[in-house]
Protein backbone atom coordinates (compact mmCIF):
# COMPACT_ATOMS: atom_id res chain seq x y z
CA UNK A 1 0.00 0.00 0.00
CA UNK A 2 2.83 1.93 0.82
CA UNK A 3 3.96 1.36 -2.69
CA UNK A 4 1.20 2.66 -4.04
CA UNK A 5 1.07 5.58 -2.73
CA UNK A 6 4.56 6.66 -3.82
CA UNK A 7 4.90 4.94 -6.90
CA UNK A 8 5.46 7.41 -9.87
CA UNK A 9 6.44 10.74 -7.17
CA UNK A 10 9.76 11.83 -7.65
CA UNK A 11 11.84 12.11 -4.40
CA UNK A 12 11.54 15.55 -4.13
CA UNK A 13 7.73 15.72 -4.22
CA UNK A 14 8.08 13.50 -1.39
CA UNK A 15 10.60 15.49 0.26
CA UNK A 16 8.36 18.62 -0.09
CA UNK A 17 5.67 16.82 1.12
CA UNK A 18 7.44 15.89 4.30
CA UNK A 19 8.68 19.71 4.57
CA UNK A 20 5.42 21.30 4.20
CA UNK A 21 3.82 18.27 6.90
CA UNK A 22 6.51 19.08 9.34
CA UNK A 23 6.03 22.86 9.06
CA UNK A 24 1.80 22.69 9.44
CA UNK A 25 2.51 20.18 12.14
CA UNK A 26 4.64 22.50 13.80
CA UNK A 27 2.69 25.92 12.84
CA UNK A 28 0.83 25.62 16.72
CA UNK A 29 4.47 26.43 18.14
CA UNK A 30 5.16 29.58 16.53
CA UNK A 31 1.86 30.97 15.09
CA UNK A 32 0.31 33.57 16.84
CA UNK A 33 -3.90 32.51 17.49
CA UNK A 34 -5.38 34.76 14.98
CA UNK A 35 -2.63 33.14 12.32
CA UNK A 36 -3.57 29.45 13.65
CA UNK A 37 -7.40 30.58 13.44
CA UNK A 38 -7.01 31.54 9.79
CA UNK A 39 -4.96 28.16 9.60
CA UNK A 40 -7.81 26.13 10.93
CA UNK A 41 -10.10 27.92 8.40
CA UNK A 42 -7.76 27.22 5.48
CA UNK A 43 -7.46 23.67 6.48
CA UNK A 44 -11.28 23.23 6.68
CA UNK A 45 -11.62 24.64 2.63
CA UNK A 46 -8.69 22.28 1.40
CA UNK A 47 -10.52 19.11 3.38
CA UNK A 48 -13.81 20.17 1.92
CA UNK A 49 -12.53 20.96 -0.97
CA UNK A 50 -10.29 17.77 -1.47
CA UNK A 51 -13.75 16.07 -0.80
CA UNK A 52 -15.64 17.77 -3.17
CA UNK A 53 -13.11 17.44 -5.98
CA UNK A 54 -13.66 13.79 -5.76
CA UNK A 55 -16.59 14.19 -6.98
CA UNK A 56 -16.20 16.80 -9.96
CA UNK A 57 -12.44 16.40 -10.57
CA UNK A 58 -11.82 12.81 -10.43
CA UNK A 59 -15.31 11.12 -11.51
CA UNK A 60 -16.48 14.95 -13.53
CA UNK A 61 -19.95 15.29 -11.50
CA UNK A 62 -20.22 18.88 -10.32
CA UNK A 63 -21.72 19.59 -7.12
CA UNK A 64 -23.15 23.12 -6.20
CA UNK A 65 -24.54 22.34 -3.23
CA UNK A 66 -22.04 20.39 -0.74
CA UNK A 67 -22.71 22.79 1.78
CA UNK A 68 -25.63 20.34 2.19
CA UNK A 69 -23.39 17.40 3.33
CA UNK A 70 -21.38 20.00 5.98
CA UNK A 71 -24.83 20.58 7.39
CA UNK A 72 -26.28 17.27 7.64
CA UNK A 73 -23.04 16.26 9.13
CA UNK A 74 -23.04 19.29 11.36
CA UNK A 75 -26.55 19.21 12.88
CA UNK A 76 -26.29 15.05 13.34
CA UNK A 77 -23.92 15.12 15.44
CA UNK A 78 -25.01 18.47 17.11
CA UNK A 79 -28.32 17.73 17.94
CA UNK A 80 -26.87 13.73 19.03
CA UNK A 81 -25.25 16.33 21.40
CA UNK A 82 -26.69 18.28 22.58
CA UNK A 83 -30.15 16.63 23.35
CA UNK A 84 -28.57 13.18 24.19
CA UNK A 85 -25.42 13.82 25.48
CA UNK A 86 -23.66 11.59 22.45
CA UNK A 87 -20.12 11.72 22.25
CA UNK A 88 -19.13 13.27 18.52
CA UNK A 89 -17.18 9.98 17.99
CA UNK A 90 -20.21 8.10 17.90
CA UNK A 91 -22.04 11.12 16.21
CA UNK A 92 -19.83 11.03 13.73
CA UNK A 93 -21.18 7.42 12.86
CA UNK A 94 -24.36 8.45 12.52
CA UNK A 95 -23.89 11.94 10.39
CA UNK A 96 -21.99 10.21 7.78
CA UNK A 97 -24.33 7.79 7.54
CA UNK A 98 -27.15 10.13 6.49
CA UNK A 99 -25.02 12.95 5.02
CA UNK A 100 -24.09 9.28 2.66
CA UNK A 101 -27.43 8.43 2.38
CA UNK A 102 -28.17 11.95 1.15
CA UNK A 103 -25.57 12.26 -1.58
CA UNK A 104 -27.06 8.43 -2.74
CA UNK A 105 -30.41 9.79 -3.07
CA UNK A 106 -29.22 12.75 -5.03
CA UNK A 107 -26.78 10.43 -7.23
CA UNK A 108 -29.78 7.81 -7.76
CA UNK A 109 -32.20 10.62 -8.73
CA UNK A 110 -29.80 12.31 -11.36
CA UNK A 111 -27.53 9.26 -12.66
CA UNK A 112 -30.62 7.21 -12.63
CA UNK A 113 -32.91 9.38 -15.13
CA UNK A 114 -29.76 10.89 -16.79
CA UNK A 115 -29.48 14.15 -15.23
CA UNK A 116 -26.64 15.27 -16.33
CA UNK A 117 -24.26 18.39 -16.19
CA UNK A 118 -25.56 22.02 -15.08
CA UNK A 119 -28.94 19.79 -14.31
CA UNK A 120 -27.11 17.67 -11.73
CA UNK A 121 -25.86 20.49 -10.35
CA UNK A 122 -29.02 22.10 -10.54
CA UNK A 123 -30.65 19.46 -8.47
CA UNK A 124 -28.13 19.64 -5.66
CA UNK A 125 -28.86 22.83 -4.83
CA UNK A 126 -32.26 21.98 -4.68
CA UNK A 127 -31.38 19.57 -2.44
CA UNK A 128 -29.34 22.32 -0.19
CA UNK A 129 -31.59 24.87 -0.23
CA UNK A 130 -34.93 23.13 1.02
CA UNK A 131 -32.79 21.14 3.21
CA UNK A 132 -31.66 24.41 4.81
CA UNK A 133 -35.64 25.24 4.61
CA UNK A 134 -36.50 22.24 6.56
CA UNK A 135 -33.86 22.91 9.30
CA UNK A 136 -34.57 26.27 9.28
CA UNK A 137 -38.46 24.98 10.39
CA UNK A 138 -37.43 22.37 12.93
CA UNK A 139 -37.39 23.41 16.45
CA UNK A 140 -35.53 20.37 17.77
CA UNK A 141 -32.66 21.53 15.22
CA UNK A 142 -32.69 24.70 16.70
CA UNK A 143 -34.60 26.13 13.81
CA UNK A 144 -33.81 29.78 11.80
CA UNK A 145 -32.44 30.54 16.05
CA UNK A 146 -29.68 28.43 15.73
CA UNK A 147 -28.45 25.16 17.32
CA UNK A 148 -25.88 25.77 20.10
CA UNK A 149 -23.04 23.39 21.63
CA UNK A 150 -22.71 23.89 25.39
CA UNK A 151 -19.08 24.99 26.33
CA UNK A 152 -17.53 23.41 29.54
CA UNK A 153 -14.28 23.87 31.02
CA UNK A 154 -12.64 26.12 28.68
CA UNK A 155 -9.33 25.60 28.15
CA UNK A 156 -9.11 21.98 29.46
CA UNK A 157 -9.13 19.77 26.64
CA UNK A 158 -12.29 16.79 26.42
CA UNK A 159 -10.73 14.80 23.89
CA UNK A 160 -14.32 12.36 24.18
CA UNK A 161 -16.63 15.25 23.71
CA UNK A 162 -14.30 17.58 21.59
CA UNK A 163 -14.19 20.39 23.97
CA UNK A 164 -11.03 22.32 23.85
CA UNK A 165 -8.98 25.22 22.22
CA UNK A 166 -8.25 25.70 18.58
CA UNK A 167 -5.13 23.85 18.55
CA UNK A 168 -6.92 20.83 19.37
CA UNK A 169 -9.32 21.60 16.19
CA UNK A 170 -5.81 22.56 14.07
CA UNK A 171 -4.47 18.99 14.75
CA UNK A 172 -7.67 17.09 14.17
CA UNK A 173 -8.25 19.45 10.85
CA UNK A 174 -4.72 18.72 9.83
CA UNK A 175 -4.67 14.93 10.44
CA UNK A 176 -7.92 14.76 8.25
CA UNK A 177 -7.02 16.93 5.74
CA UNK A 178 -3.66 14.26 5.33
CA UNK A 179 -6.20 11.07 5.50
CA UNK A 180 -8.23 12.52 2.74
CA UNK A 181 -5.08 13.60 0.74
CA UNK A 182 -4.06 9.87 0.81
CA UNK A 183 -6.77 8.69 0.04
CA UNK A 184 -7.24 10.49 -2.70
CA UNK A 185 -4.09 8.82 -3.91
CA UNK A 186 -5.14 5.70 -3.48
CA UNK A 187 -8.38 5.88 -5.07
CA UNK A 188 -7.04 7.71 -8.09
CA UNK A 189 -4.70 5.05 -8.40
CA UNK A 190 -6.82 1.95 -8.36
CA UNK A 191 -9.99 0.73 -10.16
CA UNK A 192 -12.13 3.39 -8.80
CA UNK A 193 -9.98 6.21 -10.18
CA UNK A 194 -9.16 4.43 -13.54
CA UNK A 195 -13.04 4.39 -13.67
CA UNK A 196 -14.00 7.78 -12.64
CA UNK A 197 -11.39 9.58 -14.98
CA UNK A 198 -12.43 7.75 -17.78
CA UNK A 199 -16.38 9.17 -17.42
CA UNK A 200 -15.10 12.39 -16.15
CA UNK A 201 -13.07 12.71 -19.85
CA UNK A 202 -15.94 11.12 -21.74
CA UNK A 203 -19.22 9.17 -20.75
CA UNK A 204 -20.24 7.85 -23.98
CA UNK A 205 -16.34 6.38 -24.43
CA UNK A 206 -16.34 4.59 -20.78
CA UNK A 207 -20.10 3.14 -21.08
CA UNK A 208 -19.02 2.22 -24.20
CA UNK A 209 -15.65 0.48 -22.74
CA UNK A 210 -17.85 -1.46 -20.51
CA UNK A 211 -17.48 0.89 -17.59
CA UNK A 212 -20.65 0.27 -15.38
CA UNK A 213 -21.54 4.08 -14.93
CA UNK A 214 -24.20 4.30 -12.53
CA UNK A 215 -22.44 2.18 -10.06
CA UNK A 216 -18.91 4.07 -10.49
CA UNK A 217 -20.92 8.12 -10.00
CA UNK A 218 -22.90 6.22 -7.23
CA UNK A 219 -19.57 5.40 -5.41
CA UNK A 220 -17.97 9.25 -6.14
CA UNK A 221 -21.08 10.77 -4.59
CA UNK A 222 -21.22 8.15 -1.85
CA UNK A 223 -17.32 8.74 -0.88
CA UNK A 224 -17.96 12.50 -1.09
CA UNK A 225 -20.77 12.93 0.56
CA UNK A 226 -19.42 10.62 3.52
CA UNK A 227 -16.19 12.95 3.57
CA UNK A 228 -17.79 15.81 4.23
CA UNK A 229 -20.34 14.57 6.22
CA UNK A 230 -17.49 14.13 8.18
CA UNK A 231 -16.29 17.79 7.67
CA UNK A 232 -19.47 19.08 9.17
CA UNK A 233 -18.95 17.22 12.68
CA UNK A 234 -15.60 19.11 12.95
CA UNK A 235 -17.29 22.27 12.18
CA UNK A 236 -20.05 22.21 14.54
CA UNK A 237 -17.68 20.77 17.63
CA UNK A 238 -14.97 23.82 16.44
CA UNK A 239 -18.17 26.86 16.01
CA UNK A 240 -20.27 25.42 18.65
CA UNK A 241 -23.20 26.88 16.62
CA UNK A 242 -24.87 26.26 13.69
CA UNK A 243 -27.34 28.08 11.68
CA UNK A 244 -29.59 26.87 8.85
CA UNK A 245 -29.42 30.07 6.20
CA UNK A 246 -25.66 30.42 6.66
CA UNK A 247 -24.96 26.63 7.01
CA UNK A 248 -27.03 25.37 4.31
CA UNK A 249 -26.85 28.76 1.85
CA UNK A 250 -25.77 28.31 -1.86
CA UNK A 251 -23.49 30.78 -1.09
CA UNK A 252 -21.57 28.21 1.18
CA UNK A 253 -21.51 25.46 -1.20
CA UNK A 254 -19.56 27.88 -3.59
CA UNK A 255 -17.35 28.93 -0.69
CA UNK A 256 -16.71 25.30 -0.21
CA UNK A 257 -15.26 24.72 -3.57
CA UNK A 258 -13.53 28.26 -4.30
CA UNK A 259 -10.23 26.84 -3.02
CA UNK A 260 -10.06 24.26 -5.35
CA UNK A 261 -11.13 25.81 -8.21
CA UNK A 262 -8.09 28.04 -7.81
CA UNK A 263 -5.51 25.31 -6.78
CA UNK A 264 -6.74 23.20 -9.61
CA UNK A 265 -9.69 21.03 -10.05
CA UNK A 266 -8.94 17.57 -10.64
CA UNK A 267 -5.34 17.43 -8.83
CA UNK A 268 -4.07 15.73 -5.54
CA UNK A 269 -2.72 18.67 -4.54
CA UNK A 270 -4.72 21.55 -5.62
CA UNK A 271 -7.38 21.85 -3.05
CA UNK A 272 -4.76 21.90 -0.34
CA UNK A 273 -2.86 24.74 -2.26
CA UNK A 274 -5.90 26.82 -2.93
CA UNK A 275 -7.11 26.67 0.34
CA UNK A 276 -3.68 28.23 1.61
CA UNK A 277 -4.23 30.94 -0.93
CA UNK A 278 -7.45 31.90 -1.26
CA UNK A 279 -8.34 31.84 2.81
CA UNK A 280 -5.49 33.86 3.72
CA UNK A 281 -5.66 36.09 1.44
CA UNK A 282 -9.15 36.81 1.93
CA UNK A 283 -8.83 37.41 6.10
CA UNK A 284 -6.05 39.85 4.93
CA UNK A 285 -7.90 41.96 2.59
CA UNK A 286 -10.70 41.75 5.52
CA UNK A 287 -8.40 42.98 8.16
CA UNK A 288 -7.01 45.64 5.95
CA UNK A 289 -10.08 47.18 4.62
CA UNK A 290 -11.84 46.96 8.68
CA UNK A 291 -11.51 50.54 9.00
CA UNK A 292 -13.30 51.25 5.81
CA UNK A 293 -16.05 49.07 6.66
CA UNK A 294 -16.96 47.75 3.07
CA UNK A 295 -19.88 44.97 3.02
CA UNK A 296 -18.51 41.70 1.29
CA UNK A 297 -15.35 42.33 0.68
CA UNK A 298 -13.98 39.54 0.74
CA UNK A 299 -16.66 37.85 -1.41
CA UNK A 300 -15.47 40.50 -3.81
CA UNK A 301 -12.14 39.43 -3.68
CA UNK A 302 -13.01 35.73 -3.86
CA UNK A 303 -14.68 36.72 -7.51
CA UNK A 304 -11.98 38.84 -8.64
CA UNK A 305 -9.93 35.83 -7.91
CA UNK A 306 -11.81 33.81 -9.70
CA UNK A 307 -12.08 35.36 -12.72
CA UNK A 308 -8.09 36.24 -12.76
CA UNK A 309 -7.57 32.08 -12.55
CA UNK A 310 -10.13 31.79 -15.21
CA UNK A 311 -8.89 33.92 -17.76
CA UNK A 312 -4.45 33.17 -16.99
CA UNK A 313 -4.58 29.60 -15.21
CA UNK A 314 -7.67 27.89 -16.28
CA UNK A 315 -6.12 24.57 -15.32
CA UNK A 316 -5.78 25.71 -11.54
CA UNK A 317 -2.33 27.02 -9.48
CA UNK A 318 -1.09 23.85 -8.70
CA UNK A 319 -0.29 22.20 -12.15
CA UNK A 320 1.78 25.59 -12.94
CA UNK A 321 3.41 25.52 -9.73
CA UNK A 322 3.89 21.44 -10.23
CA UNK A 323 5.63 22.63 -14.10
CA UNK A 324 7.92 25.10 -11.51
CA UNK A 325 9.20 22.91 -9.30
CA UNK A 326 9.50 19.91 -11.57
CA UNK A 327 6.84 17.95 -9.92
CA UNK A 328 4.71 17.19 -13.10
CA UNK A 329 4.40 14.16 -15.22
CA UNK A 330 6.35 15.06 -18.10
CA UNK A 331 9.86 15.28 -15.63
CA UNK A 332 9.00 11.81 -14.52
CA UNK A 333 6.65 12.50 -11.47
CA UNK A 334 3.03 12.60 -11.34
CA UNK A 335 1.80 16.60 -9.88
CA UNK A 336 -1.43 15.46 -10.33
CA UNK B 1 -23.07 -16.36 -33.24
CA UNK B 2 -25.08 -13.21 -33.14
CA UNK B 3 -28.44 -12.71 -34.20
CA UNK B 4 -30.29 -9.74 -33.92
CA UNK B 5 -33.99 -10.29 -34.52
CA UNK B 6 -36.66 -7.80 -35.31
CA UNK B 7 -35.76 -4.93 -33.33
CA UNK B 8 -37.42 -1.94 -33.48
CA UNK B 9 -35.88 1.24 -31.65
CA UNK B 10 -37.26 4.40 -31.04
CA UNK B 11 -36.01 8.06 -30.30
CA UNK B 12 -39.04 9.82 -29.14
CA UNK B 13 -41.24 10.01 -32.04
CA UNK B 14 -39.09 8.79 -34.33
CA UNK B 15 -38.34 5.55 -35.61
CA UNK B 16 -34.75 5.08 -36.26
CA UNK B 17 -34.78 1.09 -36.46
CA UNK B 18 -38.07 -1.03 -37.49
CA UNK B 19 -37.50 -4.66 -37.60
CA UNK B 20 -34.15 -5.14 -38.42
CA UNK B 21 -32.66 -8.79 -38.58
CA UNK B 22 -29.25 -9.46 -38.98
CA UNK B 23 -27.23 -12.76 -38.62
CA UNK B 24 -23.60 -12.60 -37.54
CA UNK B 25 -21.43 -16.31 -38.07
CA UNK B 26 -18.61 -17.08 -36.19
CA UNK B 27 -15.33 -15.58 -37.54
CA UNK B 28 -16.74 -13.56 -40.65
CA UNK B 29 -16.19 -9.74 -41.24
CA UNK B 30 -19.86 -8.39 -41.48
CA UNK B 31 -20.22 -5.26 -43.26
CA UNK B 32 -23.58 -2.90 -43.09
CA UNK B 33 -23.73 -0.18 -45.71
CA UNK B 34 -26.37 2.42 -45.34
CA UNK B 35 -27.06 6.69 -45.82
CA UNK B 36 -26.40 8.67 -43.27
CA UNK B 37 -29.41 8.02 -40.68
CA UNK B 38 -30.24 5.10 -42.24
CA UNK B 39 -29.87 3.32 -38.62
CA UNK B 40 -26.38 2.03 -38.70
CA UNK B 41 -24.78 3.25 -35.51
CA UNK B 42 -28.21 2.70 -33.42
CA UNK B 43 -28.30 -0.96 -34.49
CA UNK B 44 -24.67 -0.76 -33.22
CA UNK B 45 -25.59 0.74 -30.16
CA UNK B 46 -28.34 -1.17 -29.48
CA UNK B 47 -26.54 -4.66 -30.14
CA UNK B 48 -23.88 -3.18 -27.23
CA UNK B 49 -27.04 -1.79 -24.75
CA UNK B 50 -26.43 1.68 -25.29
CA UNK B 51 -30.18 1.89 -26.53
CA UNK B 52 -33.00 -0.08 -25.47
CA UNK B 53 -35.18 -2.06 -28.76
CA UNK B 54 -38.70 -1.28 -27.89
CA UNK B 55 -39.13 -4.71 -29.43
CA UNK B 56 -37.50 -7.78 -31.05
CA UNK B 57 -34.50 -9.99 -29.66
CA UNK B 58 -31.00 -10.27 -29.47
CA UNK B 59 -28.75 -13.27 -29.07
CA UNK B 60 -25.77 -14.25 -28.82
CA UNK B 61 -24.65 -17.66 -28.17
CA UNK B 62 -27.91 -18.35 -27.15
CA UNK B 63 -28.43 -16.21 -24.70
CA UNK B 64 -30.91 -13.15 -25.11
CA UNK B 65 -29.32 -9.61 -24.41
CA UNK B 66 -31.66 -7.73 -25.51
CA UNK B 67 -32.08 -4.53 -22.97
CA UNK B 68 -28.79 -5.85 -20.74
CA UNK B 69 -26.08 -3.18 -19.58
CA UNK B 70 -23.46 -2.55 -21.86
CA UNK B 71 -21.36 -3.27 -18.61
CA UNK B 72 -22.57 -6.57 -19.29
CA UNK B 73 -22.78 -6.88 -23.26
CA UNK B 74 -18.88 -6.18 -23.14
CA UNK B 75 -18.17 -8.73 -20.76
CA UNK B 76 -19.89 -11.45 -22.90
CA UNK B 77 -17.10 -10.58 -25.35
CA UNK B 78 -18.45 -8.10 -27.56
CA UNK B 79 -16.30 -4.93 -27.69
CA UNK B 80 -17.07 -2.02 -29.66
CA UNK B 81 -15.05 0.68 -31.38
CA UNK B 82 -17.43 3.95 -31.68
CA UNK B 83 -17.53 6.27 -34.02
CA UNK B 84 -15.05 9.77 -33.52
CA UNK B 85 -12.34 7.58 -31.62
CA UNK B 86 -13.51 8.12 -28.27
CA UNK B 87 -10.57 8.03 -26.35
CA UNK B 88 -10.04 9.58 -22.60
CA UNK B 89 -7.57 12.47 -23.61
CA UNK B 90 -6.73 13.27 -19.83
CA UNK B 91 -5.43 10.15 -19.28
CA UNK B 92 -2.09 8.27 -20.87
CA UNK B 93 -2.24 5.49 -23.36
CA UNK B 94 -1.40 2.95 -20.91
CA UNK B 95 -4.38 3.92 -18.46
CA UNK B 96 -6.49 4.12 -21.83
CA UNK B 97 -5.67 0.68 -22.55
CA UNK B 98 -6.23 -0.76 -18.40
CA UNK B 99 -9.40 0.90 -18.72
CA UNK B 100 -10.56 -1.71 -21.06
CA UNK B 101 -8.89 -4.31 -19.05
CA UNK B 102 -10.86 -3.94 -16.03
CA UNK B 103 -13.92 -6.51 -17.54
CA UNK B 104 -13.84 -9.34 -15.34
CA UNK B 105 -13.47 -11.78 -18.15
CA UNK B 106 -9.89 -9.58 -19.21
CA UNK B 107 -8.75 -9.28 -15.72
CA UNK B 108 -6.53 -12.85 -16.26
CA UNK B 109 -5.61 -11.93 -19.98
CA UNK B 110 -4.43 -8.27 -19.21
CA UNK B 111 -0.29 -8.18 -19.31
CA UNK B 112 -0.45 -10.54 -22.23
CA UNK B 113 -3.49 -8.61 -24.36
CA UNK B 114 -1.43 -5.39 -23.16
CA UNK B 115 1.95 -6.68 -24.85
CA UNK B 116 -0.81 -8.09 -27.94
CA UNK B 117 -1.71 -3.99 -29.00
CA UNK B 118 1.85 -2.76 -28.09
CA UNK B 119 3.00 -4.93 -30.84
CA UNK B 120 0.25 -4.54 -32.99
CA UNK B 121 0.16 -0.94 -32.64
CA UNK B 122 4.07 -0.21 -32.29
CA UNK B 123 3.26 4.10 -31.77
CA UNK B 124 1.41 3.30 -29.04
CA UNK B 125 4.16 1.71 -27.72
CA UNK B 126 6.55 4.36 -27.81
CA UNK B 127 3.86 6.98 -26.88
CA UNK B 128 2.98 5.16 -23.33
CA UNK B 129 2.87 7.27 -20.70
CA UNK B 130 2.08 10.25 -23.29
CA UNK B 131 -1.71 11.85 -22.94
CA UNK B 132 -4.14 10.28 -25.19
CA UNK B 133 -5.35 13.70 -26.02
CA UNK B 134 -1.91 14.48 -27.44
CA UNK B 135 -1.85 11.79 -29.92
CA UNK B 136 -2.61 12.23 -33.45
CA UNK B 137 -5.81 11.03 -35.21
CA UNK B 138 -4.84 7.81 -36.43
CA UNK B 139 -3.15 7.44 -33.57
CA UNK B 140 -6.58 7.85 -31.46
CA UNK B 141 -8.10 5.44 -33.70
CA UNK B 142 -5.13 2.75 -32.86
CA UNK B 143 -5.73 3.64 -29.24
CA UNK B 144 -9.32 2.73 -29.25
CA UNK B 145 -8.91 -0.48 -31.04
CA UNK B 146 -6.46 -1.39 -28.93
CA UNK B 147 -8.24 -0.13 -25.60
CA UNK B 148 -11.55 -3.02 -26.92
CA UNK B 149 -8.75 -5.58 -27.61
CA UNK B 150 -7.68 -4.94 -23.99
CA UNK B 151 -11.14 -6.39 -22.93
CA UNK B 152 -10.99 -9.75 -24.93
CA UNK B 153 -13.38 -9.60 -26.86
CA UNK B 154 -14.79 -12.63 -29.64
CA UNK B 155 -16.71 -9.95 -31.68
CA UNK B 156 -16.09 -6.09 -32.06
CA UNK B 157 -18.60 -3.62 -33.70
CA UNK B 158 -16.46 -0.82 -35.82
CA UNK B 159 -18.23 2.28 -36.53
CA UNK B 160 -16.82 4.36 -38.87
CA UNK B 161 -13.38 3.58 -38.28
CA UNK B 162 -11.25 5.30 -41.15
CA UNK B 163 -13.66 8.37 -41.09
CA UNK B 164 -11.49 11.31 -41.07
CA UNK B 165 -8.09 10.01 -41.37
CA UNK B 166 -5.47 10.43 -43.94
CA UNK B 167 -5.85 7.75 -47.00
CA UNK B 168 -2.62 5.82 -45.81
CA UNK B 169 -4.09 5.79 -42.29
CA UNK B 170 -7.70 4.51 -43.65
CA UNK B 171 -5.53 1.27 -44.96
CA UNK B 172 -3.74 1.05 -41.68
CA UNK B 173 -7.07 0.66 -40.04
CA UNK B 174 -8.11 -1.44 -41.93
CA UNK B 175 -5.78 -4.11 -42.55
CA UNK B 176 -5.55 -3.74 -38.61
CA UNK B 177 -9.63 -5.13 -38.86
CA UNK B 178 -8.61 -7.81 -41.18
CA UNK B 179 -5.31 -9.08 -39.18
CA UNK B 180 -7.63 -8.92 -36.06
CA UNK B 181 -10.24 -11.05 -38.09
CA UNK B 182 -7.60 -13.55 -39.13
CA UNK B 183 -7.18 -14.02 -35.44
CA UNK B 184 -10.55 -15.39 -35.24
CA UNK B 185 -12.33 -12.35 -34.29
CA UNK B 186 -15.69 -11.49 -35.50
CA UNK B 187 -15.95 -8.06 -37.11
CA UNK B 188 -19.08 -5.83 -37.59
CA UNK B 189 -18.15 -3.29 -40.07
CA UNK B 190 -19.61 0.01 -40.24
CA UNK B 191 -17.92 1.71 -43.13
CA UNK B 192 -18.25 4.86 -45.19
CA UNK B 193 -16.22 3.78 -47.52
CA UNK B 194 -18.49 1.26 -48.86
CA UNK B 195 -16.46 -0.64 -52.16
CA UNK B 196 -13.61 -1.06 -49.47
CA UNK B 197 -16.17 -2.50 -46.68
CA UNK B 198 -17.85 -4.67 -49.60
CA UNK B 199 -14.51 -6.48 -50.29
CA UNK B 200 -13.67 -7.18 -46.70
CA UNK B 201 -16.82 -8.54 -45.78
CA UNK B 202 -17.94 -12.15 -46.18
CA UNK B 203 -21.79 -10.90 -45.86
CA UNK B 204 -23.28 -7.75 -45.93
CA UNK B 205 -26.53 -5.96 -45.67
CA UNK B 206 -27.97 -2.68 -46.64
CA UNK B 207 -29.94 -0.64 -44.25
CA UNK B 208 -32.28 2.02 -45.35
CA UNK B 209 -34.55 4.46 -43.27
CA UNK B 210 -34.02 1.63 -40.23
CA UNK B 211 -34.85 -1.29 -42.25
CA UNK B 212 -32.97 -3.95 -43.90
CA UNK B 213 -33.57 -3.67 -47.72
CA UNK B 214 -30.93 -5.85 -49.19
CA UNK B 215 -28.49 -8.67 -48.10
CA UNK B 216 -25.92 -10.88 -49.06
CA UNK B 217 -22.17 -12.18 -49.71
CA UNK B 218 -20.08 -9.03 -50.13
CA UNK B 219 -19.47 -9.73 -53.61
CA UNK B 220 -22.46 -10.24 -54.82
CA UNK B 221 -23.76 -7.23 -53.25
CA UNK B 222 -20.77 -4.95 -55.05
CA UNK B 223 -22.30 -6.46 -58.49
CA UNK B 224 -25.80 -5.10 -57.59
CA UNK B 225 -26.98 -2.43 -59.43
CA UNK B 226 -29.05 -0.78 -57.35
CA UNK B 227 -25.78 -0.65 -54.81
CA UNK B 228 -23.63 0.40 -57.64
CA UNK B 229 -26.00 3.19 -57.70
CA UNK B 230 -26.42 4.46 -54.71
CA UNK B 231 -23.58 3.83 -52.70
CA UNK B 232 -20.90 3.66 -55.18
CA UNK B 233 -21.75 6.15 -57.86
CA UNK B 234 -21.59 3.97 -60.92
Amino acid sequence: MIARLTDGLPPRALALLAAFAAVMAAAPFFASDYVLSVLIISLYFAFVGQAWNLMLGFAGQLSLGHALFVGIGAYTSAALFTHFGVSPWVGVVAAVALSTLMGCVIGYLGFRFSIRGVYFALLTIAFAEFTGIMVDNNAWLGGSAGLFLPVKNAGSIDLLNLRGPPVLFYYMILILTGAALLLCRLLLNSKLGLYWQAIRDDQEAAEAAGVPLFRYKMIAVAISSALTGVAGVWYAFYYNNLFPESTFATGRSIELILGTVVGGVGTLFGPILGALILTPLGELLTELTSGLQIDGIKTFFWGFCVVAIVLFRPSGVWPWLAGLLKLDRSTGGDGR
Amino acid sequence: MLEVDGIDVFYGDAQALDGVSITIEPGAIVAIVGANGAGKTSLIRTIAGMQKPAGGHIRYKGTEIAGWPTYKVCDLGIGQVAEGRQIFPSMTVTENLETGAMLPRARAGKAHNLDHVYQMFPRLAERRTQDAGTLSGGEQQMLAIGRCLMGSPELIMFDEPSLGLAPALVHDVLQAIVDLNREGITCVLVEQNVAVSLKLARHAYVLENGRVTLSGSGEALLSDDRVRQAYLGL
